[in-house]
């Protein structure tokens, strides 16, 4: 297991150099990365096509925008509509940017356990308060996905079937109504369930992790090849 | 009796937020070693008790009190939870961490008792209540028997002096609750079980209380 912090701090440095990039060789550099990091974790490539889907299923809507939109001359044109160079290249960059800052994160940080994750966010100095909520949003979303379920399935044992009519859109505006209260409740069980437990806002860390050799190895060679795309962006060397 | 009472409910009287009585002068004792259960509908507040015991709420009137002491603040009782332990009704709002080794070791570490004895903690507590190997489970897929049997492994870890059970068998079947019935009849030297089924009841307690009219009420098995 790698370090967490070392891995939440090169997602970080990562995402944002990319994100900023827009030289075609720091991007291309950066999606090789990528890939070259999610075949190093072993990743089920089956899963991360099934996440990418969903990713550029957003992406796919600036496809449909972007280049009728962004100014520039017209690369060519139909019905009065202009496709412009500029436009195409910002979806080709987006499209880039968003799937290698992905496909990084998926490979560093689904990688570790929660906890793991959690615990390098507090050692990094980043507020409680945030890294508490970030915890639970994480461990509760799923019980919250399961209630949606249950309250669904009893609909439809009532005979509930959605169209489009304002009693339709009632009852999933209750069905919403009933989330927020039952996780609202939930939640407060929750923490009286905590302080009856001894919680007094201190979460004490059951397995530490360490930084080890193989750590400072990761760090360094990924956080030079980070410097190296930021140089190839902005360095005065061309 | 001579010995003084563990736990102590004096003149407590308690209403609901929307002005429903629950409970009016009120008196309950339970001494070091007894096993108690209390009987009652829906609604008549036997959850409510338990939580008063633990201050998770104040009584309007009356006074609660713990080992010998009067609590009132919330300091005061914080102290009474590291000694006495709450087993909630729903498994799913007691049990938080992605792991069951980190759920059972959420209270010792709040015990401030240090890791390595913590280590072996989690494994006893887990063998004691029959699922020893299950540290590294993930506890939201485990079934309804086992977040219910872990929960009351999370109390075990910070060994309580009296243990406090909302319904601690509903929901399960009778492999389950004859495992938890055993295990409670084994382990357990002083605890209130709260639950509506009344064989439970008389299988793990001596004394039978009956919630009524705002009081507790002795029934004989």
């Amino acid at each position: 297991m790698m370090d967490p912090r070392v891995k939440i701090l090169v997602t970080l440095g990562f995402s944002v150099v990319l994100a900023v990039a827009d030289r075609p060789v720091v991007l291309g550099m950066g999606m090789a990365f990528a890939i070259f990091l999610v075949f190093l974790a072993r990743l089920n490539l089956r899963q991360v096509m099934t996440r990418l889907l969903v990713v550029n299923t957003f992406v796919a809507f600036l496809w449909i925008f972007l280049p009728f939109t962004f100014p520039g001359p017209a690369l060519f044109s139909f019905w009065g509509l202009q496709i412009t160079r500029q436009g195409i290249a910002a979806c080709v960059q987006i499209t880039v940017k968003s799937n290698a800052i992905v496909l990084a994160s998926m490979a560093l940080l689904s990688t570790s356990t929660v906890f793991g994750l959690v615990h390098g966010l507090h050692h990094l100095k980043v507020p409680d308060k945030l890294v508490h909520l970030f915890f639970f949003s994480f461990r509760y979303i799923h019980v919250i996905h399961m209630e949606y379920h249950k309250i669904i399935n009893a609909m439809k044992a009532r005979g509930f079937e959605p169209d489009t009519s304002l009693r339709t859109y009632k009852s999933y505006a209750y069905l919403i109504g009933t989330l927020f209260l039952k996780s609202s409740e939930r939640s407060k069980r929750i923490y009286q369930a905590m302080v009856c437990r001894g919680f007094d806002g201190t979460f004490w860390v059951f397995q530490h992790f360490a930084f080890r050799k193989r750590d400072l190895f990761a760090l360094v060679f990924m956080g030079l090849f980070i410097l190296f795309l930021a140089f190839m962006q902005w360095g005065s060397v061309r | 009796m001579g010995i003084c009472a563990v736990i102590e409910l004096r003149d407590v009287s308690f209403s609901y937020p929307n002005g429903l009585k629950v409970f009016e002068d009120m008196n309950f004792h339970l001494h070091k070693g007894d096993r108690v259960g209390i009987v009652g509908p829906n609604g008549s507040g036997k959850t409510t008790l338990l939580h008063l015991i633990v201050g998770l709420i104040k009584p309007d009137a009356g006074e609660v009190v713990v080992f010998g002491t009067p609590r009132k603040t919330e300091k005061d009782f914080r102290e009474v939870r590291k000694r006495v332990g709450l087993l909630f009704q729903d498994p799913e709002d007691q049990l938080f961490c992605p792991t069951v080794a980190e759920d059972v070791a959420f209270g010792p570490l709040n015990l401030r008792i240090p890791k390595d004895e913590v280590h072996r903690i989690v494994k006893r507590t887990l063998e004691e209540v029959g699922l020893a190997g299950f540290e590294e489970r993930v506890t939201y897929n485990l079934s309804g028997g086992e977040k219910k049997l872990v929960s009351l492994a999370t109390l075990f870890a910070m060994s309580p002096e009296v243990l406090l059970l909302d319904e601690p068998t509903a929901g399960l079947d009778e492999n389950a609750t004859e495992k938890i019935e055993q295990i409670l009849r084994d382990k357990v030297e002083t605890y209130i079980v709260v639950s509506h089924h009344r064989e439970v009841l008389e299988k793990t307690t001596d004394k039978i209380f009956r919630m009524e009219d705002s009081r507790l009420i002795r029934v004989s098995i």
